[in-house]
């Protein structure tokens, strides 16, 4: 079983890549929608997923948060992708599945799933 | 709510909305008595007499209305479609303790689903808040104190992916026995 001496190991190999990734001006951050009805509609399975991914790939400069309401309970579970520079991209009926290929081509090349966005869907 | 795991997690965020800097969110699990009682105490800002008689009059349970809220009605009514009932204890300026039993058993009692993935998000998305979570299951008893972690960490946050998908995982491990009990009936 997992003891919590494990995570002083962690620590010691976060510490680098951490410091950096909270204050760094090129830091993504992914929020999950995380209202009433963002988490009846599956929004922690997806928060999840996203912080497996971004773990297990060690991607710097990435957070991944929850947000509130949005206003689009239809659309839920929502994901909102803020990267510097760039206009927010808002996913919508996001899945675990889908999270995948978010992280590869958006988080980190830099390219938006267009079919999964709030636009495709109102289309 | 599929998942009981999924209300809990809301009600949890009741509390951080009203700054609570310490949440207590405890899973009660008694297979002799047949009972599984969730509760989720906080030290933030408590209701008003008003909010807190909007909130437990069993008129607004049917109502689903934006303005009134859907988190407290939704709980309240898992728990007394699966043989319980929810309660409500705030006081304005001290917090609020909301607590659900349920009838282990009960045809109609949802899982409880992924408990740990519920605290981890909460502890994850609030790095800057303290959760304890606690498990007791016919005896045997599981905690977790952020405060604890928070001292291990030194100044790596909670938010870390990585710190967050092995707290997830030890979790896991750690409460997948005392848990699972609730379905055992
Ligand atoms: N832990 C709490 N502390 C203070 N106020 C609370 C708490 N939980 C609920 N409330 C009050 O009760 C209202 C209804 O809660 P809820 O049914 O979850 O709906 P919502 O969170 O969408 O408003 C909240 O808006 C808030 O005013
Ligand atoms: S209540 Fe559904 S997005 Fe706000
Ligand atoms: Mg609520």
């Amino acid at each position: 079983m997992k003891s919590l001496e494990e995570l002083a190991a962690i620590r010691d190999r976060m510490k680098n890549i951490v410091n950096t990734r909270e204050a760094d001006e090129n830091n993504i951050r992914i929020a999950v929608g995380m209202a009433t009805c963002g988490i009846a509609a599956g929004a922690r399975p997806v928060l999840n997923a996203f912080t497996e991914e971004i773990a297990r790939r060690e991607v710097p400069h990435v957070t991944v948060t929850q947000t509130g309401c949005i206003g689009i309970c239809q659309y839920e579970p929502v994901v909102e992708v803020f990267a510097p520079g760039k206009d927010k991209v808002t996913y919508v009926k996001m899945t675990p599945e889908k999270v995948a290929r978010v992280v590869s081509e958006h988080i980190l090349g830099g390219v938006p799933v267009a079919e999964y966005t709030i636009g495709a869907a109102q289309r | 709510m599929q998942e009981l795991s999924m209300n809990l997690l809301d009600i949890a965020q009741n509390s951080v909305a009203a700054g609570s800097k310490l949440t207590e969110i405890t899973v009660l699990i008694d297979t002799a008595r047949r009972s599984l009682v969730l509760r989720i105490a906080d030290c933030g800002k408590g209701m008003s007499e008003e909010t807190l008689r909007r909130v437990t009059d069993p008129f607004y349970t049917t109502r689903t209305t934006r303005k009134v809220g859907l988190g407290l009605p939704l709980f309240r009514e898992a728990a007394e479609t699966a043989g319980g009932k929810m309660t409500i204890r705030s006081k304005e300026g001290v917090g609020t303790t909301v607590e659900a039993s349920f009838e282990l058993g009960n045809i109609d009692l949802p899982p409880l689903g992924d408990v740990p993935g519920s605290i981890v998000n909460l502890v994850q998305c609030n790095p800057e808040l303290d959760f304890i979570f606690r498990v007791e299951s016919d005896g045997e008893t599981f905690c977790m104190d952020t405060r604890e972690i928070r001292g291990i960490l030194q100044g790596v946050p909670l938010s870390s992916p990585e710190v967050a998908l092995f707290l997830r995982e030890y979790l896991e491990e750690h409460t997948e026995n005392l848990l699972k009990r609730s379905n055992l009936i």
